[in-house]
């Protein structure tokens, strides 16, 4: 089979800072067959999104295609016209984006921009792409598929969004489909349904597709063949079972091993003292009613202990009350009701009447590492305020503890006098956990630390966070949405789902089965680094926000929930024969029946 | 810091001359500023006069000199004044929210709505027109744009994590001012307090013209363009002259904030 | 339209009568800082007891300060506000007799400035960047810069003393004809051109280049539309909200340039009364003067606010 479309010695430059130009795609060549679906995967700065743009005769503010050739079917389309690129893109290429939210106009109805390239380049009139659209609409399993057309992008949600991003790309039928990182933004029982969507119009279709991705697992379930990408040239090209199982490449391996880190065994003894005592906790935001509670309220009755060192893993989907947890134990949001106690002793619920030493002993470090320091101070700076405000060091000695704490997250000292803006995402990271080390706290509150990390980065940085643990005898209470990154640090685990604790597993009893429903579906829906996983894997149901819902939150989405009980009656606490306790109607026997063995544990 | 544009350096050097030249007015002008040196009045340039004579036949070099003093002192005076209140009143709004920003901002956004020309006109109508009077005047009707500025300045960067780490390390309001917030708001401030002074200058001068400004004996650029408009129809330079020093000196300030990199066009006057 | 729509609209008049209370509370006290007694500084020292106590009885200088408040604000809203103490006719007749001529003036203004400013506005953000963009922002940054005397000294320089294309002064009564009018009112209307379109220009191309660089456009062009599609179709229904905000805070500099303007070409309008006024110390006409320019203002913004939520695609389909 001769190859449909050809890339060869591409080249893409960018101005740089010192004048010239520098390259950020340098000599890149692939060659896909109709019908086949090649993955371009990569860490951020790889470049495999500006390949995908290119792909399009397309180069973001800045960026320049500066050499080599792609061809699509006959056509080259560097050495196309304006005019000629902008009648092939939407047309015989098309674009999935990764943000749905953000690429739809605000302004428009849904099927006029879906059918938009295909009236555009002249393909269908109205009526027929209309009739095409609806017919994508219900390929793609979107909910009443006539008359979606007629809502605005803000009628409809993240999930959905992203599939019909899917119809719009394939409304003209283009040689071409360039989908772009497009479940990246989406939580992972989302993902899933927008995955399968995906796969099924892509392979009925005969689909001729880019993938581009950071997550080989996805893409595992989507592409033939993977090229892997690094600093913007290839690394190794290989079928995706062949990279899989036989990678070739040094960083190929690299990246495979910290997408799969070692589960380790829970070693802190469950009978530890508990160091943080959380008891009956409900808080949210907006001014406060008649009964105390708050107008928009986040967390519901969520309790839990963290014994002296060890971590407590909390997992949740997107506005699941993870972070507003956090930010009550730091005393930034007054609880409304419940109490945290430390060691025995109760904190108060605000910064402002917390001692300097009740402080000092539980920080907090943030998700994003480029906001959580001050780009006006140097990293020695950062580092010395908490040492001179805990423990009023200064000068040589503050000097001499800065050094002794980059050390300690394995920086050079020589980074100490740079400004937060010169260093990489990681470096930035391990100054953010120096200055919480800088306090020598107790316990750390741990939000999203990983998130905003390559997974190679996040690896090293959470291995940093497992070797801290054991010599300092650090408590964390660590938040993620990632359950790997859970698996592999915590010593105990809790679901949150809208504010609600759905399972609390301690030490022994973690995320095995049975489970809560909820945490089922959570482990079900992540994908797994092998092909097939998603043919086998559960359909799950759409996220709904039911608000004031008499029984079970998660009720309108459990594959097992009982109509009459679960969505009428608030489910009891449930004491699980391994040590979890869940908030669920059915009982074990029931759960167990319900939870197949065959699917693996992670 | 990168390297200014050229365009940049020009626009610096003549804001810089203009400062000199103010500083420095009474030891290099040739005459003072008042008296009548000549009876070629509205006259071209000479040697003798490099910038011609005015209406009654005073040297318009020295004039032009000594109106600078007054044109930038009083700007000077005003803008610092009105950055310093806005400032002040714009990060005690971001950091204490509640009820006084809530006054605050309403009263001032308020004031924004009174057009800056007009303001003075009232001002001036009730007191009279004299230095501290304008000075105090510019200083007030500029304060409610350097606070809605750095208000809303001071909010992006306190909602930022590193300013939630300070507050949760246990910091106190000033300390998180004075060390997180406030070195990060030097640029934008920057660029506003030399927005601000242009519009300080463009009213200070088209009050003057107005006759409603420095009254002479004293004299601003406003005032000598005013007492010689009637030069205009032959286009003595003792009308061109005190015009040209105010357009290169706001056109220079201008064009300098608008090289400075990251710097953003404040739009609130 | 719908409960959200309405209730924010209501909320917008709300504010913008609140803001209309706090100016008139200003301007009320900007006239009130004179120390001393009013009547006799504004009188001179060689008044008669008899003219002081008129005078003082005229300003109600015997009640307190918030009394004489309310007073003048009661006037004010029933169109009564007061004498001039300069020639004792009724303010607002004085006022009656200059606004047509402001409104003309600001209504023909409109009409040259708003289209012009606009089309600078989008062009400059379709083509940012481009030497067309560069030139078009530098010529602004020299118009902002100058005062608007200055403008309007050397229109007459050169259209009225050099040429003898158009008069120097812009007002002769009795005239009918519209285009004589507008002859009459060319350098005016050009002056304030100016002194407008940099500021609603710059404002306009910033609110489409933040559209422009949202991700749907990126779409919208990968999709293959082309340029006068992206900006007509996609941006321009977006940024119609900032644009028209833009265009309203505008004629703020607008207000400006219309007191130096009417000043210099001698045209009987509004602001060369208030100028008058402030030069006779007419504290009632000043007064009534500021009010009107600040309510015209006010009421724009709040027109250009219902505007905003009206054109915003996520409140109007709920």
């Amino acid at each position: 089979m001769s190859a449909h479309v050809s890339v060869s010695g591409l080249r893409v430059t960018v101005a740089a800072a010192e004048g010239g130009r520098a390259a950020i795609v340098d000599d890149v060549g692939f060659a896909i067959a109709r019908g086949e679906v090649l993955a371009l995967i990569g860490e951020s700065g790889s470049g495999k999104t500006t390949i995908a743009l290119a792909m399009m005769g397309y180069a973001r503010q800045g960026c320049r295609i500066d050499g080599g050739q792609i061809r699509i079917g006959e056509t080259d389309v560097l050495a196309l016209s304006a005019a000629g690129l902008a009648g092939l893109r939407g047309g015989r290429v098309a674009y999935i984006p990764q943000s749905a939210a953000a690429a739809f106009n605000p302004a428009q109805r849904l099927m006029t921009q879906v059918t938009e390239s295909a009236r555009i380049h002249g393909l269908l009139d109205r009526a027929a792409a209309e009739r095409k659209a609806i017919e994508l609409f219900r390929a793609l399993a979107l909910p009443e598929p006539e008359t979606l057309g007629e809502r605005f992008p803000h009628q409809v949600s993240g999930g959905q969004l992203q599939r019909i991003t899917a119809a719009m790309a394939l409304i003209s039928d283009p040689d071409l489909v360039i989908l772009d990182e497009p479940t990246t933004a989406l939580d992972v029982t989302t993902q899933i349904e927008v995955l399968r969507a995906f796969k099924s119009v892509v392979r009925e279709r005969n689909t001729t597709a880019i993938y581009v991705s950071h997550d080989l697992a996805v893409v595992a379930q989507m592409a033939d063949r993977i090229v892997v990408l690094r600093h913007g040239k290839m690394q190794e090209e290989a079928p995706t079972a062949q990279l899989l199982a036989a990678p070739a490449h040094p960083y190929t391996r690299a990246l495979l091993a910290a997408f799969n880190p070692p589960v380790r065994a829970p070693d802190a003894p469950p009978e530890a003292a508990p160091l943080l005592e959380v008891r009956g906790l409900v808080a949210g935001y907006g001014p406060a009613g008649r009964d105390g509670m708050p107008a928009l309220p986040v967390l519901h009755d969520v309790g839990f202990t963290i014994p002296r060192g060890s971590v407590l893993g909390v997992i949740g989907e997107s506005g699941c009350g993870k972070s507003t947890l956090a930010r009550v134990i730091a005393g930034l949001l007054p609880a409304a009701r419940g109490n945290v106690k430390l060691d025995g002793a109760e904190l108060p619920a605000r910064v402002a009447d917390r001692t300097r030493d009740q402080l000092r002993r539980v920080q907090i470090v943030f998700q994003s590492a480029d906001t959580a320091l001050n780009p006006a101070r140097s990293v020695r700076d950062i580092l010395a305020r908490p040492l001179a405000f805990y423990h009023g060091l200064k000068g040589d000695a503050a000097r001499k503890r800065v050094d002794a704490l980059l050390d300690m997250v394995r920086l050079p000292a020589s980074l100490a006098e740079r400004p937060p803006g010169a260093l990489s995402g990681g470096q930035k990271q391990r100054v953010n956990f120096a200055r919480a080390l800088a306090a020598e706290p107790e316990l750390i509150l741990c939000d999203e630390v990983t998130s905003a990390l390559d997974a190679v980065v996040g690896a090293a940085v959470l291995d940093l966070l497992g070797e801290l643990k054991r010599e300092l005898g650090l408590s964390y209470l660590f938040i993620s949405h990632d359950l790997s990154t859970v698996r592999s640090i915590c010593d105990q685990v809790m679901i949150l789902y809208f504010g609600r604790r759905l399972e609390y597993a301690r030490s022994g009893a973690m995320l095995v089965r049975p489970m809560h429903p909820y945490s089922d579906l959570l482990i079900a829906s992540v994908p797994e680094m092998r092909t097939g996983w998603l043919e086998g894997a559960a359909p799950a149901h759409e996220a709904t926000v039911v608000r004031n819902a008499a029984g079970c939150t998660f009720a309108p989405r459990c594959a097992a929930a009982v109509p009459g009980l679960c969505d009428s009656t608030p489910p009891p606490l449930r004491q699980l024969s391994k040590g979890a306790e869940i908030l669920c109607h059915l009982d074990e026997a029931t759960l167990r029946h319900t939870q197949p063995d065959d699917r693996k544990t992670p | 810091m990168r390297r200014l544009s050229p365009v940049a350096v020009v626009a610096l050097l003549v804001i810089l001359a203009w400062a000199v030249a103010a500083i420095l007015a009474p030891l290099i002008a040739p005459f003072p500023p008042g008296r009548i040196v000549t009876r070629d009045t509205l006259a071209d340039i000479s040697a003798r006069f490099p910038l011609g004579s005015d209406y009654l036949g005073r040297d318009m070099l020295s004039r032009v000199l000594h109106g600078a003093r007054y044109t930038m002192g009083i700007a000077l005076v005003s803008t610092t004044l009105a950055c310093l209140m806005g400032v002040t009143l714009g990060l005690t709004a971001a950091a204490r929210g509640g009820w006084f920003d809530m006054t605050a901002s309403r009263i001032l956004d308020a004031m924004i709505s009174v057009p800056s020309l007009l303001a003075a006109l009232v001002v001036v109508s009730s007191l009279g027109s004299s230095i501290p009077v304008l000075i105090g005047a510019a200083a007030v009707i500029y304060t409610p744009g350097a606070y809605r500025l750095s208000r809303a300045v001071a909010v992006n960067i306190a909602a930022m994590d590193f300013v939630t780490v300070a507050r949760a390390r246990g910091e106190g309001t000033l300390y998180i001012i004075a060390a997180e917030i406030l070195p990060n708001m030097i640029l934008p401030v920057l660029t506003d307090f030399g927005l601000r002074f242009v519009f300080v200058v463009l009213l200070l001068t088209g009050m003057s013209f107005l006759g409603l400004g420095i009254q002479p004996p004293a004299a601003d650029w406003g005032t000598l363009v005013r007492e010689n408009i009637e030069g205009l129809s032959y286009g003595a330079p003792a009308v061109i002259m005190p015009a040209l020093a105010i357009a290169t000196l706001t056109i220079s300030v201008n064009a300098l904030i608008d090289r400075i990199p990251g710097a953003g066009q404040g739009d609130s006057r | 339209m719908n409960a959200a729509m309405l209730r924010l609209i209501a909320l917008r008049l709300a504010l913008g009568l609140l803001t209309l209370a706090i100016v008139s509370a200003l301007v009320f006290t900007a006239t009130e800082l004179l120390p001393g007694d009013v009547a006799e500084a504004l009188l001179g020292q060689s008044a008669t007891p008899q003219a002081v106590a008129g005078l003082r009885a005229a300003l109600h200088l015997d009640q307190p300060a918030w009394k004489r408040f309310l007073i003048w604000a009661g006037g004010m809203l029933s169109g009564d506000p007061g004498r001039s103490l300069v020639n004792q006719l009724p303010v607002a007749s004085l006022i009656g007799n200059r606004l047509p001529n402001s409104l003309k003036l600001a209504g023909l203004t409109a009409c040259v400035t708003v289209p012009l400013a606009l089309t600078l506005g989008i062009t400059t953000a379709m083509w940012r960047g481009s030497r067309y963009d560069r030139i078009v922002a530098t010529l602004i940054i020299g118009i902002v810069s100058v005062p608007e005397f200055l403008i309007a000294s050397l229109a007459v320089m050169i259209f009225a003393v050099k040429l003898r294309w158009l008069p120097a002064l812009a007002f002769r009564a009795g005239v009918q004809d519209f285009w004589t009018m507008l002859w009459l009112l060319a350098m005016p209307i050009g002056t304030l051109t100016l002194v407008g379109i940099g500021q609603m220009a710059r404002m306009t191309r910033a609110a489409l280049v933040t559209v422009l660089a949202s991700s749907y456009i990126e779409m919208a062009r990968l999709k293959g539309a082309g340029p006068i599609r992206i900006v007509l179709i996609h941006a321009l229904p977006n940024a119609l909200g900032p644009i028209v905000n833009a265009v309203a805070l505008s004629t703020s500099f607008l207000l400006g340039g219309v007191i130096i303007v009417e000043t210099i070409f001698n045209y009987p309008g509004l602001a060369k009364l208030m100028v008058d006024a402030v030069s006779t110390r007419d504290l009632p006409l000043v007064q009534a003067c500021a009010m009107l320019f600040c309510g015209a203002y006010l009421s724009l913004v709040l027109i250009a606010d219902v505007v905003a939520i009206l054109a915003n695609p996520r409140l109007r389909q709920r």
